[in-house]
């Protein structure tokens, strides 16, 4: 959604990209280069990996070294593998999930806005008994109830993370819907959608773009929450939660493996954080308040 | 104490620079202020001349993003360059005092008035809050507030906007301050209301002799209020003189050419009206809620015609613009396009009705959407309602871009935020052009504006009016501005219509009583106006009483 129309003029911008880059502070070029060295992990995972996905290599936990950079698992399945596979899955999943938390809540929170009156009480309603549920707790039910497909997947996480971004995108949109540009709209006739997307969207961007970074860690690592308790990607798909789960005795013998996965999504949260936050300032107008 | 020779303030060559686009600039460039006991200066400049910035430098402060790299403030004897965070902060709100533009803005709505008036007092150590309390019944009932006893007790959403400055004022007494500074203490404020607070201010810089630095930009006021006058621009002072000396003969041309702002006047007479008036509001009646604020307005205009509708905020002068324009769907009542009834609900009228009535907004900042650019923001009526695409939408832009004279080629691609206020505003007026319409509401446009911006503002709209025979509806509470551009006046109060007739005939006598009270409230450049309209009002209303 957001990378489309960048694509088209990927030439002119590719410069002036390249020079914010250099402006920007060290973090966000931490960010944004281990948030790249993902998506291409991800992308290549099948050149780099020296075995396939679920293919059983060795004897069960095998120590570093030799045939075997990281080891073995549980399963004699090579351990760096699974670490690649893991981030085309879990972050693939993670991102089109939460942009499906984003077109429901997002596209939601600021028709709601625009619209006021009845329809904005029907939905902020809706979305209220939702949150009202303890999210984990819910979405165990709901896969139990639908069983554990990566499609259920998706859309039980992003549904009810939609509700998060629903709230989020109502209250910042309707600081804008009272602005005078909004109804000078109004009176040329314009349609809703037009006002949504044309009108509001752009000046709700900051704040939607910083709620994407944090939704995405947060969707990220409910999956891997679920996946640990069972419930997520299922086996033998790689993904860093379950990973976690099914290595961890190897912690009790001092072996930090167990931690790589983990160690995995913390860097990449950080990453998103670090980027989100720059972002942020740049855009909020912080830097010339006066 | 007045006959002391040493100023109280004393600035020399203050300079100081404000960081934006990645780079420090100059916005004071050396100006001097010298400031005894009992006198109180006026800065006067258009906005980004540096009045602001120099009132807060005389407490020795920079706003965020400035600071001070040259010169010297001293306020009694103290360098405020100098001196300690810690030591500045003592002399703040006990010793100098600001009141600020907006006391809506600067009051915490969620405390009572006079506990925000005790909190500095005790802050300071100046006195308890028992005594803070008394002291400020005792402000109250000096600057006739209503209920002096009671009023304090009230949340600042409460009391009107009039109260609220005067509030503020007393706020900044509190401490008894040496100086105060009073930032445009007015602009906010309706014209019966202004006087109010300006005679407030005047009896309180007397009664306590302290000086005050006084900013604005309305040079009438300014007549009332200062006993030296300074202008400035670009940071720089243009020039300094006794007040009666400036208003008389000033010397340098740009203050010359301040001083004639106000004598901008509509040249050709409006056209014959046609039989059917383009828009006639028939006997409206409308509410918000249960609370009525429009009542049986009924009033035409006529084609080429300027109708201006003037009245205090809340007389439902914008209130009727929402009726016409459909916004608000009258309780009774209907407005009529050339003769055709429109659906009273803007949803419900189809788009060539709604391409005939277009708004131009007070806020200029608001009114355009800060993302789109220029080209887009006028090129939207034209594509919605006249179907125009590419090259002939390209031509149709540049045209209107001409017609508000602004460069096409340079200014097409920027964001508003890129323009200055009064180039917003002229984007507002290409927009509504777009869309071709007949009939333009004109809702306080220039009142955000600097007088020689507004001033150019208003030139382009009786320019356009004459070339594209426009009928324009002025909603305004300035009178000079009525005075300047319209042919018809309405005077709106309590949501009704007091007086409605041809420019000439409302501002000639005999007046209505109410139009009387609000022409004679609006200041004139002679410093001695005040005195003569209080006399006038004292005599007037000492006759009433007798008469009764």
């Amino acid at each position: 959604m957001i990378g489309v129309g960048k694509i088209s003029g990927a030439g002119a911008l590719s410069g002036a990209a390249w020079r914010e880059f250099r402006k920007a502070p060290f973090t966000a070029q931490f960010g944004l280069a281990v948030i790249v060295f993902y998506i291409l992990v991800a992308v290549f995972a099948p050149f780099l990996t020296p075995y396939a996905e679920s293919e059983i290599v060795g004897s069960e936990f095998e120590v570093w070294g030799g045939d075997f950079p990281l080891g073995t698992d549980n399963l004699g399945r090579d351990m760096l593998t699974r670490l690649i596979y893991g981030a085309r899955n879990t972050v693939g999943i993670a991102f089109v999930t939460t942009l499906l938390a984003f077109l429901l809540g997002g596209g939601g929170g600021i028709m709601a806005a625009v619209l006021g009156g009845w329809p904005d009480q029907v939905l902020s309603r809706v979305v209220d008994v939702l949150m009202s549920i303890p999210q984990l707790i819910f979405a165990m039910l709901l896969l139990t109830i639908f069983g554990t497909s990566i499609p259920v997947l998706i859309l039980v996480i992003g549904v009810l993370d939609s509700t998060r971004v629903f709230r989020i995108a109502r209250a910042v949109s309707v600081n804008v819907v009272v602005m005078d540009f909004i109804e000078s709209a109004r009176l040329r006739g314009e349609g809703v959608p037009w006002i949504t997307l044309r009108e509001v969207l752009p000046n709700i961007m900051p704040p939607l773009v910083a709620e994407f970074g944090l939704r995405f860690c947060f969707v990220f690592l409910t999956i891997s929450s679920l996946s640990f308790l069972g419930l997520g990607l299922q086996p033998p798909t790689a993904d860093w939660g379950s990973m976690v789960r099914d290595n961890a005795t190897l912690i009790t013998f001092g072996d930090i493996t167990p931690l790589l996965p983990a160690a995995a999504i913390a860097i990449l949260t950080i990453a998103v954080n670090f980027v989100v936050d720059w972002f942020l300032h740049k855009t909020s107008g912080l830097k010339d308040e006066h | 104490m007045s006959t002391d020779k040493k100023p109280l303030l004393e600035m020399r060559g203050l300079r100081i620079e404000g960081f934006s686009d990645e780079e420090w600039h100059q916005i004071v460039k050396g100006v001097d202020v010298k400031l005894h006991r009992g006198e109180v200066l006026g800065l006067i400049g258009e906005s980004g001349a540096g009045k602001s910035t120099i009132g807060i430098a005389a407490m020795g402060y920079a706003k965020p993003g400035c600071r001070i790299n040259g010169g010297s403030v001293h306020f009694d004897g103290i360098d405020l360059t100098a001196a300690s965070e810690e030591e500045k902060r003592k002399l703040r709100g006990s010793r100098i005092a600001y009141v600020a533009q907006s006391a809506a803005a600067s009051f915490n709505p969620a405390h009572k008035l006079i506990e925000q008036f005790a909190e500095t007092v005790v802050e300071h150590g100046v006195g308890t809050r028992d005594e803070a309390h008394a002291d400020a019944k005792d402000l109250y009932a000096k600057i006739k507030m209503p209920d002096p006893e009671q009023i304090g007790f009230r949340y600042p959403h409460q009391v009107s906007g009039g109260q609220l400055q005067r509030a503020m004022t007393a706020m900044a007494l509190s401490c008894r301050p040496d100086l105060l500074i009073f930032d445009e203490p007015t602009t906010a404020l309706d014209v019966t209301t202004q006087i109010e607070v300006l005679v407030t201010m005047r009896d309180i810089v007397e009664q306590f002799n302290c000086a005050a630095i006084y900013i604005t930009h309305d040079l009438a006021v300014v007549a009332q209020m200062a006993d030296k006058i300074m202008v400035l621009r670009y940071g720089e002072t243009v020039e300094e003189a006794d007040t009666r000396k400036m208003l008389s003969a000033p010397e340098e041309e740009y203050t010359k050419s301040l001083w004639a702002v106000r004598s901008f006047r509509k040249q050709q007479a409006a056209p014959p009206p046609e039989p059917t008036p383009l828009v006639r509001v028939d006997n409206v009646t409308a509410a918000y809620g249960p609370v009525t604020v429009l009542h049986e307005v009924s009033f035409e205009v006529h084609r080429g015609h300027t109708v201006a509708v003037v009245g205090e905020s809340g007389s439902g002068k914008s209130t009727t613009a929402r009726v016409i324009t459909g916004l608000l769907p009258p309780r009774k009542g209907d407005v009529y396009y050339d003769g055709t009834r429109y659906p009273r609900d803007y949803r419900k009228r189809n788009k060539e009705q709604l391409r005939q009535a277009q708004m131009i907004y007070q806020m200029a900042d608001t009114a355009v959407n800060p993302r789109h650019k220029i080209r887009e923001i006028i090129g939207r009526p034209l594509q919605f309602y006249l179907g125009m695409e590419g090259a002939e939408k390209e031509r149709r832009l540049r045209e209107l871009m001409e017609m508000i004279e602004m460069e096409p080629d340079k200014f097409l691609d920027r964001l508003p935020a890129e323009l200055s206020g009064g180039q917003k505003q002229r984007i507002c007026i290409a927009r509504a052009l777009a869309a071709e319409p007949a009939f333009i509401i004109c809702d306080e446009v220039t009142s955000a504006l600097d007088q020689l911006v507004a001033e150019g503002i208003l030139k382009l709209l009786d320019r356009l009016q004459r070339e594209l025979n426009l009928a324009y509806m002025f909603i305004t509470h300035d009178l000079a501005t009525v005075q300047a551009i319209a042919d018809e006046v309405i005077v709106m109060l309590e949501g009704r219509i007091v007086e409605q007739g041809p420019k000439d005939q409302i501002f000639a006598p005999p007046y209505h009583k109410y139009t009387d009270l609000l022409l004679s409230s609006v200041p004139e450049m002679d410093p001695d106006w005040m005195d003569n309209v209080l006399q006038e009002r004292k005599k007037k209303g000492g006759m009433e009483a007798a008469g009764n």
